[in-house]
């Protein structure tokens, strides 16, 4: 199908996004439109004004500094699986981004765009949680900072507000022996997760692991399995943490399968992670 | 210097080496703005929602999906076709092993996997064949059942290695 009529804008500079998402009518951010523009196509959504943001200057790219890699909003999908400074620093985005759809839809979407909408089932907002991102937002008021665990509100609800724009996401670099680990099942190559697990793991020199497991496609929301994190932080083994799953995970069912589905494969991913940790060479 | 909100505008591009300026309509896809106003049929359309691949062109040398991009994204990029890449031979020796290994039936999908895979042989030298399957995991083709595709693709990679050494 084809996309519904609207109206198109494409600022140059910040203030001028303010003026436009300031105007009447369902305003909508365009960046790398990927899921906007399929949405546009089969009539999903009708906004009557895109503000098209690929062309504003200082939302792309990565940069480290001070133990911290900035990435820009607009900084697509591929840059970040091919960016060397990503795979040393933040080896789990690098591990999660072949995953993202294919070759030709990376070029284009942008790492920001799939933070905004916040789709349960996407591998960025999930990776954001286990990292302690930090979102660094825009107004006309001026910057704000979010944390991951505060952004992801609901199904595609965020903490942004209106008039805000998501500019650059933050993430420290993880603790040195920190290591990162990333699964997902799908039933095709590039199609959203069934239920992925993005997973940053701290371990000390007596080998007692840390981990932030941050599970996707799990419910409204991607989400931190803390409970199964004090288990294994207490030396649970692997049995352990996947009976305390459940404590943590209620998923809903949907197209793909059953709840109760979900959970059994997030406790198969689980096991799988734990099992590929203790037998990494650099653990 | 930027422009006000409108529903179409006057876009300026390069398409296949060649500058063309059309007023455009903001809802209208690259890839309809490519087939119906400037006559390049190579470029298919399918889905129309970013699963099928045979829309997929380039815009400033990166792969791309025609029918998620608008053309008004397009004003000022440089975007190549199945028609450009052809003429100036680019993929001829890709073209060339399609045909010898039976790559392509209806030939429906074949546009857009010759731009993907195109990228491919630019991006990496020696993909194994694990690795061309998933560069077009995003091209459906119901004619062939794949192999003979990464066949060709392979060919291809061989016969370049040949020449470069």
């Amino acid at each position: 199908m084809k996309a519904p009529d609207f109206a198109y804008a494409r600022p140059t500079v910040l203030s001028e996004v303010f003026d436009l998402l300031d105007g009447d009518g369902d305003v909508r951010l365009l960046a790398g439109g990927q899921s906007l523009v399929p949405s546009l196509n089969m009539r999903l959504s009708a906004p009557s004004l895109l503000v098209d943001i690929n062309r504003l200057p200082g939302l792309s790219g990565i940069e480290a500094r001070d133990g911290v890699v900035r990435i820009g909003a607009l900084t697509r999908h591929g840059e970040i699986a091919r960016s060397a400074l990503i795979a040393e620093r933040l080896p789990l985005l690098a591990m999660a981004a072949p995953h993202i759809a294919h070759a030709a839809i990376r070029n284009r979407g942008t790492f920001g765009g799939s933070i905004a909408l916040a789709d349960p089932a996407a591998e960025w907002p999930a990776c954001c949680l286990a990292l302690g991102a930090t979102m660094v937002v825009a107004s006309r008021a001026g910057e704000r900072r979010v944390a991951a665990g505060d952004f992801f509100t609901g199904l595609f609800a965020t903490a942004l507000r209106r008039g805000e724009v998501l500019v650059a996401i933050e993430i420290a670099s993880p603790p040195a022996g920190s290591v990162a680990h990333f699964s997902e099942l799908a039933r095709r190559r590039g199609d959203y997760a069934i239920v992925g697990l993005a997973a940053q793991v701290a371990r000390a020199e007596d080998g007692a692991m840390d981990p932030r497991l941050a599970f996707f496609g799990v419910g409204d929301r991607p989400v931190l399995a803390e409970a199964t994190r004090r288990v294994i932080a207490g030396g649970g083994g692997i049995a352990d943490a996947q009976a305390t799953l459940g404590r943590d995970l209620a998923p809903t069912g949907d197209a793909e399968c059953a709840g109760a589905t979900k959970l059994h494969l997030a406790r198969v991913l689980l096991g799988r992670a734990m099992a590929a940790l203790r037998t990494r060479g650099d653990a | 210097m930027s422009a006000g909100p409108d529903n179409a505008r006057v876009v300026t591009l390069t398409v296949n080496g060649e500058r063309v300026s059309r007023r455009v309509a903001a809802r209208a896809h690259l890839v309809d703005f490519l087939r119906d106003t400037l006559d390049l049929t190579g470029t298919h359309v399918g889905c129309e929602h970013g699963v099928c691949g045979a829309c997929t062109v380039r815009v400033d040398g990166m792969a791309v999906r025609g029918c998620l991009m608008l053309a008004v994204q397009a004003d000022g990029a440089v975007v190549e076709t199945v028609e450009g890449l052809t003429d100036r031979g680019a993929i001829a020796d890709l073209q060339e092993a399609f045909l010898a290994r039976n790559a392509l039936q209806c030939g429906f999908c074949t546009p857009g996997m010759l731009i993907t895979i195109a990228e491919l042989l630019e991006r990496e030298a020696a993909p194994s064949r694990a690795a061309i399957r998933e560069a077009i995991s995003g091209n459906y083709c119901r004619c062939t059942g794949y192999q003979a595709i990464v066949d060709a693709v392979e060919r291809t990679l061989a016969a370049r290695a040949g020449r470069a050494t």
